[in-house]
């Protein structure tokens, strides 16, 4: 499976029945295709529409109906749409349950830094910053690394989308929480092993206690080196 | 409300006036107007709309004609045209996250000074703004938007000016209806009084100032 594909399969083991849920573009939109079975999630576009369905049939596309790209898409059987004060009062009203953003880099903190590379690239926050400040979970979906540099780092060079902290960090190394504002190691995805992760991330790392304990008892069969315990590397 | 040809309609709007423009992405925003503006050359002017388009779409028209001064706006990152103007300094771009321009040009309509928003603390964004505390929570003070014209787009008008729209063409076109001093509607559809039910009209008539007669 590629990278952009094991990210998004990994956040969509977060959805839960009944969970609002508004997808980012990029890598984030690969997420709506590995929801579980037997769970059903409202995705909203900011454009104004909860119940986003898939890209209509070819000559069915109809320029009123887009994602917040402007790509056409289609409206899934009980969808709703609304204006843009509406559709960000759900964001920033307590009522968006998830939403999966695109990062440039992360502290180690957790704030996101994901709108703009000065003198470069500066395409504008659209929906970011009130989706990171509004959201009641914010889970970023990004690369580990950028051209051979960490994208979790000490301190973002970049502006930051929100000072709030985001809850989780999925990437095609590892899955980071910020229990008590600090990167914590949660998992490695499957083949990768914490020494990697350490190796590839800037930002100081806690190893989870869970994680610490489940390489120690494979260390005890021999199958993995033992690393330091629960301490910042 | 009177109806209005297309070109009468423009022809209103002076050289460095303020504009709010409906739509998301070229969706919703009435392209018909946007042409006759290209058309008129009508220049110096500020517009304020959720992004830029893209060139060739809705009101990246506006910047490929080079007819904008400044531009308040959330995105302009699928408009490279955008930028190079902004790096050229021909054009001066406000960027505002999405869910607060909503407001405040939704504080523009509503009678409100401005709005308290906790998007943006501790970004860029705040920059220059006053920060208010609530129980407890830190706001920004983000002052109320209104502009001399609003160029909306429905997809349903009836002979009054009662407006409905359309799918994810509504997105800012109902704010703005109610937040600009002259609004001017292009509407899809023009439909005899009573064809809109009353709980479906979004934007009752009495707001919308003139329709753009068909044809």
């Amino acid at each position: 499976m590629d990278a952009q594909s094991l990210i998004a399969k990994r956040i969509a083991q977060e959805l839960r029945n009944g969970m609002l849920v508004n997808l980012g573009i990029g890598v984030p939109t690969l997420v709506a295709n590995f929801v579980p079975k037997n769970t059903h999630v409202f995705f909203q576009s900011e454009n104004g529409l909860i119940g986003t369905g898939p890209v209509p049939e070819p000559g069915m596309a109809l320029p009123w109906l887009t994602d917040a790209g402007g790509k056409p898409v289609t409206a899934l059987p009980g969808a709703s749409t609304f204006d843009s004060a509406m559709s960000f009062g759900l964001i920033r009203g307590g009522h968006l349950d998830l939403t999966v953003l695109g990062g440039l880099q992360v502290d180690q903190h957790g704030r996101l830094a994901n709108w703009m590379v000065p003198g470069k690239m500066v395409p504008g926050m659209g929906g970011a910053m009130d989706l990171v400040a509004g959201a009641k979970r914010v889970i970023v979906a990004m690369h580990h690394t950028a051209k051979g540099r960490s994208k979790i780092v000490r301190e973002c060079s970049l502006p930051l989308t929100s000072d709030r902290p985001v809850d989780l960090v999925v990437t095609e190394l590892a899955v980071i929480g910020f229990p008590d504002g600090r990167a914590t190691l949660l998992e490695t995805q499957n083949g990768v092993t914490v020494e990697e992760v350490v190796a590839a991330t800037e930002a100081e790392l806690t190893i989870s206690p869970e994680l610490s304990k489940s390489i120690t008892s494979m260390a005890a069969s021999g199958a993995v080196e033992t690393p330091s315990t629960g301490e910042a590397i | 409300m009177r109806t209005i040809d297309l070109q009468d309609a423009v022809s209103m709007i002076p050289a460095g006036a303020t504009l709010m423009v409906g739509g998301f992405m070229g969706v919703g925003t009435p392209e018909p107007l946007v042409d006759e503006l290209v058309r008129q050359q009508k220049g110096d002017l500020t517009v304020i709309a959720n992004d830029t388009a893209a060139p060739g779409t809705g009101i990246g028209k506006l910047i490929t004609a080079k007819l904008l001064r400044r531009v308040i706006v959330s995105h302009i990152g699928l408009n490279p045209e955008t930028q190079q103007q902004m790096l050229a300094g021909s054009l001066q771009v406000d960027l505002v996250p999405q869910g607060t321009l909503a407001e405040r040009i939704r504080a523009g309509g509503f009678g409100l000074g401005g709005i308290l928003t906790a998007t943006g603390i501790g970004t860029v964004a705040e920059e220059g703004k006053q920060k208010i505390a609530v129980d407890g929570r830190d706001y920004l003070l983000e002052p109320a938007l209104r502009a001399d014209f609003a160029l909306v787009h429905a997809f349903i008008a009836d002979y009054l000016g009662n407006l409905s729209y359309v799918l994810t063409a509504r997105n800012f076109n109902p704010l703005m209806a109610m937040a600009a001093d002259i609004v001017i509607v292009q509407a899809e559809n023009i439909v005899p009084i009573g064809v809109v039910s009353p709980d479906h009209v979004m934007t009752p008539a009495p707001v919308v100032d003139y329709l753009i007669a068909k044809g």
